[in-house]
């Protein structure tokens, strides 16, 4: 079963990017560089899902620009063809903020990896978030170091056994959804590279919002952390643990959707309960508070998975930084006339020597 | 009373007080009102970097020096004429560079046992005896500006504090200067508080009329205007006149300005100015930290702005990776250095020119960045078009190194005439430039061997690059033995190729036998050193350098044309360092780093020893 995620007529995150007056195919968006991830790698199933759907979009193929930082995830760009920026590490959120706050007519794209944003770059995410800058950012997180070859991350599980923490490592992981939403992310939803249908319908609602949009993408490093979400994935079990988020929905799961998730009256906290309990929660993206939306970021199970919901989070229509920032130009220009460069340079207290 | 007026050809004034006093202020306004009047000025503001450290102490003193002549000066004097002091900190701290003879004008209302025991005077200066060989005004400043204004119904503090508009207004009447600008800026400055605004304008008219009353003051000064080349002047500080440069160099380029910073001083001026212009399309974005910063920018240029990061020592040191990868994309990037005193954080509020090698060498890899540095307050709009020409023409990061010293003093500067300022038009690539149709990104114009600069939204010439080494032409990514030495090469033959104009030398008689090179804001006490040298009989060349990275191509040819090479440096030798490894000539380096400019007179027996 797959669900899908409303789309807003109009796709606002869009605005101002021209479109292609030819339809597109898969092939316009494939570069002709030889993908080079390790065989298996879940980065395959998403590179496919994404040069899949933005011909979907109708956007003028050089007027889209994917920027990335370090990591596997990261050397995205270079599949693609559209403009690129392979950056470095932990940075692309800067530089695609630079990038679309002065260019209104792009559609900026930012592919990292768990390591990159949260680790060395977490820093920019959260400023980025906190701004509303209009990106997409895609967040691969498949709680291990892969490229640097197999130490722990930041989402990794407690007590990870890799090279750098051979009896088990000790920091506390990430969850990144509560981390979006705690910097007060316009846009935070979560989906999974092997799902194609719920990934392109996430890409799909991510565009669509104007302002930072923010997908962790549960992705699968076969080589060094094989394996980390096949509870969510194994076809026996994955209904019983998948909380799929649909807006407007009750919040159900199970495989005949038997059980709910319900606010405990008195703590307050989440819990499961019967499907036809009537406190069941209704999901609501939209909603200005962010409370439910978090509360339910903390649903799920760092070691295990169980509980772990998927789709949107949260979806709220705020101004965005680059539209206030033209907006200041703009009025700056109607307030006080177009720049004067003679005027601005002789100033208002000036002497002339004859 | 009729009073002497006793013509002079030069003074120099130090206002001195607590860092809440107003001390800035008074001087910035002592300074427009003399450059309105014509004089030739420069001016060197020292304060602490604590915003208002306690009051009454040593540590908590700011101070503004303005030196103002009726001929052509290049620096804010060595010793002051005039010291006023509003405490006894400030007449401590400042009086062992106040020469004997020298005029001081103490506001006694701060002389009270406690003050002078917290700096730690055993008796009263004033009436101990040991200011003798001073022209001592003892004056109730403080007392006789709220006696001005106790019909204005403000408690005794808010009257205080309009005690440096007094002094301001005493020493306008010493001085002769045109007060009308005075005025107009406190009518605008405090137009939404009316009560400050009529009693700084009673304060400041107070000042000047007990400077024509009083008979301790018998003698007014006349400073008569100096002789400059003809044209519209305005006075300006170094921070103003490099983001002047910045938004001009938008402007002459067709580029809009975007300038990602985070604030440090003595750098935050700029982004503070910037951020005023955005009807000319001036985009400011305030990171979150200084890697942001430079990384907006960046992202901006890859976008057909004009990209500008602007910042201080501690900054670039977060930048250099950035500035790295700008050097592999090779992408037109501005990186303004507001030089300060390092390491670490150092001396915030004072000047150094000691990151001069960490521009030139401070990035991991081969990645070499061209490197300009302006000489004085107004040459900092100059040399930000120059930066601009080189970025833009070159494809490639550029440092500027301003210092705190230019960032903050001031001079004249003859407006220019939009029309005749350097055309800086660039063009993007809009077709493929490849044999097969296809875009290359990394094929290079042979005369500068610059790449294209292709903007997203360019139809056909869609093209990913990054930080990896790239395949020359394609920028594919490359990881082939002699492509990377290729490259490497390449990038250092760009820099090394960039056009840069001969340095100049000024020997007037053609007889010197040593010369005295520098580079930066030492121009001003070179040159004043340097004239000292030749009223003294003797001959002396001076060069100053503007290209760090590339050197004009005849700076080898020069330094062996004498005997000796003076170098004098506010760091421990960086370009001696960098000249003798490069053309193994002995430099003889002279360094300083007080956080302050060289003295004149100091610089010149320098040159004296080194002549002898």
């Amino acid at each position: 079963m797959t669900s899908e995620v409303p789309v807003e007529l109009g796709l606002p995150g869009l605005r101002g990017v021209p479109t292609a007056e030819e339809k597109q195919t898969k092939k316009d968006f494939t570069s002709d560089q030889e993908v080079r991830w390790c065989p298996g790698c879940g980065d395959y199933a998403i590179l496919a899902a994404v040069q899949g759907f933005l011909p979907e979009l109708g956007l003028r193929r050089e007027n889209i620009t994917f920027v990335s930082g370090i990591g596997c995830s990261s050397r995205f760009p270079y599949y693609l063809d559209t403009y690129g920026m392979h950056s470095i590490h932990g940075r692309a959120p800067a530089i695609a903020t630079g990038l679309a706050a002065s260019r209104p007519d792009l559609s900026v794209w930012v592919v990292t990896g768990d390591g990159d944003a949260l680790s060395i770059g977490g820093n920019h995410l959260l400023h980025a978030l906190r701004r509303n800058v209009n990106l997409t950012i895609l967040l691969f997180n498949n709680r291990i170091y892969g490229l640097t070859k197999g130490q722990y991350s930041p989402t990794s599980e407690l007590g990870k056994i890799t090279k750098s923490t051979p009896m088990g490592s000790l920091d506390h992981p990430y969850n990144p959804v509560s981390l979006a939403l705690g910097a007060e992310a316009t846009f935070v939803a979560r989906t999974i590279d092997s799902d194609r249908a719920h990934l392109t319908s996430v890409l799909r609602a991510a565009a669509a919002h104007r302002g930072t949009s923010l997908v962790e993408i549960y992705q699968n490093c076969n080589i060094f952390n094989d394996g980390a979400f096949d509870a969510l994935k194994d076809r026996e079990t994955r209904e019983d643990v998948l909380v799929r988020l649909e807006d407007g929905q009750p919040v159900r799961f199970g495989a005949d959707l038997d059980k709910g998730i319900r606010r405990d009256p008195v703590t307050g906290a989440l819990e499961v309960c019967a499907a036809d309990d009537p406190l069941v929660l209704v999901h609501r993206p939209g909603a200005d508070d962010p409370s439910q939306a978090f509360a339910l970021s903390r649903l799920s199970d760092p070691g295990s998975l169980a509980r772990t919901p998927i789709g949107v989070f949260r979806s709220v229509q705020q101004p965005t930084y680059d539209d206030l920032m033209t907006g200041q130009l703009e009025q700056a220009v109607e307030t006080q006339g177009p720049g004067d460069l003679g005027a601005l340079l002789r100033g208002r207290d000036t002497w002339e020597v004859a | 009373m009729v009073k002497l007026v006793e013509r002079l050809d030069r003074v120099i004034i130090r206002f001195a007080g607590d860092s809440g006093d107003g001390m800035q202020l008074t001087g910035d306004r002592f300074t427009s009102e003399t450059a309105s009047l014509g004089n030739d000025l420069a001016t060197l503001p020292n304060f602490p970097a604590e915003i208002r450290a306690p009051a009454g102490t040593l540590p908590g003193v700011s101070s503004f020096q303005v030196h103002f002549a009726d001929h052509d000066i290049l620096t804010p004097g060595d010793a002051p004429d005039v010291l006023v002091a509003m405490n006894p900190a400030a007449l401590k701290a400042n009086l062992p560079d106040v020469p004997k003879g020298a005029t001081l004008i103490v506001d006694t209302d701060g002389f009270t046992a406690r003050a002078l025991a917290k700096v730690g005077y055993p008796s009263d200066p004033l009436a101990d005896g040991s200011l003798e060989s001073y022209k001592v005004h003892a004056v109730d400043l403080t007392g006789l500006t709220m006696e001005a204004l106790k019909e204005f119904g403000l408690t005794r503090k808010e009257a205080g504090r309009a005690k440096n508009m007094f002094a301001l207004g005493l020493l306008s009447w010493m001085y002769g200067r045109p007060v009308e600008g005075t005025l107009s800026f406190l009518e605008t400055k405090f137009a939404r508080q009316p009560a400050i605004r009529d009693a700084n304008l009673a304060a400041f008219r107070a000042g000047w009329n007990y400077g024509e009353t009083t008979e301790d003051f018998a003698v007014s000064y006349e400073v008569r205007p100096a002789p400059m080349p003809a044209g519209r002047y305005r006075n300006i500080t170094g921070n103003l006149a490099l983001s002047y440069g910045l938004v001009t160099a938008s402007q002459r380029s067709g580029l809009p300005l975007f300038l990602g910073s985070y604030p440090i001083t003595p750098a935050s001026d700029i982004l503070h100015e910037l951020a005023r212009h955005k009807r000319f399309g001036v985009r400011t974005f305030q990171a979150e930290d200084e890697i942001a910063g430079i990384g907006a920018a960046l992202g901006a240029a890859f976008g057909g702005s004009l990209g500008v990061t602007t910042t201080s020592g501690p900054g670039v040191a977060l930048k250099s990776e950035t500035i790295g990868l700008a050097v592999s994309l090779e992408l037109p990037l501005i990186v303004v250095d507001v030089q300060r005193g390092g390491p670490s954080t150092g001396l915030p509020t004072k000047t150094e020119q000691s990151d001069l090698l960490q521009a030139m060498f401070g990035r991991n890899g081969e990645a070499p960045v061209p490197i300009v540095a302006p000489c004085s307050p107004a040459d900092c709009f100059d040399v930000a078009l120059e930066a601009t020409r080189i970025a833009l023409t070159y494809r490639t990061p550029v440092f500027l190194l301003s210092d705190g010293y230019l960032a903050n003093g001031a001079e004249p500067w003859r407006v220019p005439e939009v029309d005749d300022l350097p055309d800086l038009r660039v063009e993007f690539a809009t077709e493929p430039n490849g044999e097969a149709g296809e875009f290359l990104p990394y094929l290079r114009d042979p005369r500068t061997l610059a790449r294209p600069w292709a903007v997203p939204g360019t139809p056909g010439l869609e093209h990913r690059i990054g930080g990896i080494e790239k395949a020359d032409r394609t920028g594919n990514i490359s990881y082939d033995p002699d492509n990377h030495d290729h490259m490497v090469r390449l990038r250092q033959a760009k820099v090394d190729g960039i056009d840069v104009p001969p340095l100049e030398v000024d020997d007037p008689g053609a007889q010197a036998r040593v010369l005295v090179l520098g580079w930066g804001s030492t121009y001003g006490p070179i040159g004043a050193a340097v004239r000292r040298v030749r009223l003294a009989g003797r001959d002396v060349a001076q060069a100053h350098l503007r290209h760090l990275n590339p050197l004009p191509a005849n700076t080898g040819k020069v330094l062996r044309s004498y005997d000796r090479v003076l170098l004098p440096e506010m760091n421990l030798g960086q370009l001696a360092l960098l000249l003798r490894a490069r053309f193994l000539v002995d430099v003889v380096s002279y360094t300083q780093v007080r956080g302050l400019p060289f003295k004149a007179e100091e610089l010149a027996g320098v040159i004296e020893d080194v002549i002898k």
